[in-house]
């Protein structure tokens, strides 16, 4: 099945790189970004352009390992991998990379790549409540003067309301294309809503990245085929980011039977089911909505279940599927609390996936997610 | 009319012929695995098949299982050996809430309903830690096959065996064994490791009803009765414990 929108989206963002090069060369900053936490607004505002980095792929973990230790998520050793072969062009095009400390992994590694790039780190509360917010909208004021220096622009109330005004265009086109979902049976697959995202997170142009989604949402919308039949199980799949390269659970329970209909993950739904306020104090809305994200390092981490809950009943799912890096503590151990919390309040079955990026386990993984679905029917 | 439930796995490929109306067993065969899955299942089935005394071409259904499942060309359908070590456990003992299983290479835990459908599961690691491997690694240093493992291990006193890595568990043995313990303690250490294992992993699902044993390892008293202790209940095992998977695929063919 094949949608026009679908196909322009793809040769517009297979050109990804290409059109970073040419803003670039026109005078562009670029500003490169990992994790969730870190506001694009702010790179907006500055007038340059945030880019996702890479590392959802398998090929640059052997090279991470020679400094990291295995153990360690792939994740973090596979976007280090990039970094130390110089093999990721949005991260060569980097001005700057903003990072936060998000895990204990994760700040450690960023320790080493500063030694490599220009960074800036967020330092991350680990609870949310006002005193947390108020130090955290200080990081944002913080990163906010550093890019006026950096980039020699002044970023005013005006320049931060614009950029919160253009991301939430963007959030709200790709929110309208995963929400295509929704529907029974979803006209799309969870590969395409996966690869969606992730081709949307490289695209240098944000309004045009936006005009593109749109037009899919229409598109697609409008129409009414489906890859599944409508008894395919509608699985959402939370956890750990996931993206093209890292796609192994995904392609795999879907090729087991299941229809997976939401990513309730940073690289996926997360980045789009709020909006930024666009009436409140510019830097206290960012904060406090950024703040407000529900990564297993939160202490506690209440929006964890809210969200699970709302996007369960929303994407009408049969069952919950928790995708854990190796390495990735926090959410294994949390695991534990969202296979009660999806057991017992949602009544929903529950299967947790520990993996890494390589194709090593597939075999054993199938047994896993085919009697998972078995045990669906 | 027969049918007929084939379960390759790592170590050992297994054929249940049933009767398809009263679900009496008519024949049963055990083949080792080997490098070729494929033929293994087809040897079981084979086999089974004469000491039934029935043609293969008369089996009106055969459902394949076990991680060979997708070799077996001449299976009507595959499902996974979860959903037929659950079948087959509460068909044995009806009263099973709990199935754990120690395959060649996994283990699991499968909560069940009294229809012998799956609740939940939970299966080992990616790594070979708690599963029939490590007894095949202690074997090799042993140099015991499993049976004479179980005979030492019934009289030895358990040797603290930290490592749940097969393969460092092999490196932690061999420095016992240096420093002058007793075969028949480390066997029993390595026992009592790997039953703990799967206590731990039977504790992440919840548990109720009567607990059902499967798989080779069923076989052994010895370890029978430690992994009995570490639970701290009786556990049911069958006659045949390894042709669990098998059964259970023979009564899905008998649907």
């Amino acid at each position: 099945m094949s949608h026009s929108s679908i196909e322009r989206f793809k040769t517009v963002t297979d050109r990804n790189v290409l059109a970073l090069q040419e803003a670039k060369q026109a005078g562009v900053k670029v500003v490169g970004q990992y994790c969730i936490y870190s506001p694009l607004e702010m790179a907006l505002a500055a007038g340059a352009v945030p880019v996702s980095l890479c590392g959802t792929k398998n090929d640059s973990i052997f090279s991470a390992e020679s400094i990291l230790p295995r153990s360690l998520c792939p994740l973090i050793k596979s976007s280090f991998g990039f970094a130390l072969e110089d093999s990721c062009p949005y991260l060569a095009a980097s001005d700057i990379v903003v990072a936060d400390t998000t895990c204990d992994g994760k700040k450690k590694m960023f320790e080493l790549l500063a030694e490599r790039k220009p960074m800036f780190m967020l330092q991350l509360p680990q609870i949310q409540n006002a005193p947390a917010l108020e130090y955290w909208k200080e990081q944002y004021e913080s990163l906010m003067r550093h890019f006026e220096q950096l980039f020699g622009v002044v970023i005013g109330e005006k320049e931060l309301r614009s950029a919160i005004a253009k991301a939430n265009r963007f959030r709200r086109a790709l929110k309208s294309v995963l929400d295509l979902a929704r529907k029974k049976p979803s006209p799309l697959s969870g590969m395409e809503l996966m690869e969606i995202a992730h081709r949307a997170s490289f695209v240098p142009d944000w309004d045009k990245a936006a005009e593109l989604l749109e037009d899919i949402a229409r598109e697609v919308g409008a129409s009414n085929e489906s890859p599944f039949s409508a008894s395919a199980p509608r699985v959402l799949l939370t956890g750990v980011p996931v993206g093209l390269g890292s796609h192994k659970v995904v392609k795999l329970l879907e090729d087991c039977g299941a229809s997976v209909v939401c990513l309730d993950n940073c690289s996926c739904y997360k980045k789009v089911r709020l909006m930024i306020d666009e009436s409140a104090d510019p830097l206290t809305a960012l904060a406090s909505r950024y703040l407000d994200m529900p990564c297993a390092v939160m202490s506690p981490n209440p929006n964890r279940y809210a969200y699970l809950e709302e996007l369960a009943s929303e994407f009408r799912a049969d069952a919950v599927v928790d995708l854990t890096w190796q390495g990735c503590q926090t959410y294994d151990v949390e695991s534990w609390s969202v296979k009660k919390f999806v057991r017992e309040k949602l009544h929903l079955p529950f299967l947790q996936i520990v993996t890494d990026y390589s194709p090593a386990d597939t075999e054993q993984l199938k047994v896993r997610a085919e009697a998972f679905l078995e045990m669906l029917r | 009319m027969p049918v007929a439930g084939v379960d390759v796995g790592s170590v050992a490929a297994k054929a249940v012929i049933l009767n398809e109306r009263t679900k009496a067993v008519l024949a049963h065969a055990l083949v080792p695995t080997g490098w070729n899955p494929r033929q293994a299942g087809e040897d079981a089935l084979n086999r089974a098949c004469s000491l039934a005394g029935v043609e293969r071409a008369s089996l009106t259904r055969i459902v394949g299982t076990g991680y060979g499942r997708i070799a077996l060309p001449f299976a009507d359908k595959s499902v996974t050996e979860i959903t037929c070590h659950a079948l087959g456990a509460v068909h044995l003992f009806p009263r099973t809430g709990v199935v754990l299983d120690i395959g060649g290479q996994d283990s699991k835990a499968i909560a069940v309903d009294a229809d012998g459908s799956v609740q939940d599961f939970v299966m080992n690691d990616k790594c070979a830690a708690g599963t029939g491997r490590f007894l095949q690694v202690l074997s090799g240093i042993l140099g015991m096959d499993v049976r004479a493992l179980d005979e030492a291990a019934a009289c030895g006193k358990p040797a603290e065996i930290s490592s749940m890595c097969a393969v460092f568990a092999e490196t932690e043995i061999v420095g016992l064994l240096a420093q002058g313990a007793k075969p028949e303690d480390v066997a029993a250490g390595v026992f009592r490791s790997l039953a703990r294992r799967m206590v731990s992993l039977s504790r992440r699902i919840a548990c109720r009803g009567e607990c059902t044993f499967t798989g080779g390892l069923a076989s052994l008293p010895a370890f029978v009765r430690c992994l009995s202790s570490e639970l701290g209940v009786a556990v049911n095992v069958a006659e045949q414990p390894q042709n669990t998977g098998a059964l259970g695929a023979a009564l899905i063919a008998a649907r």
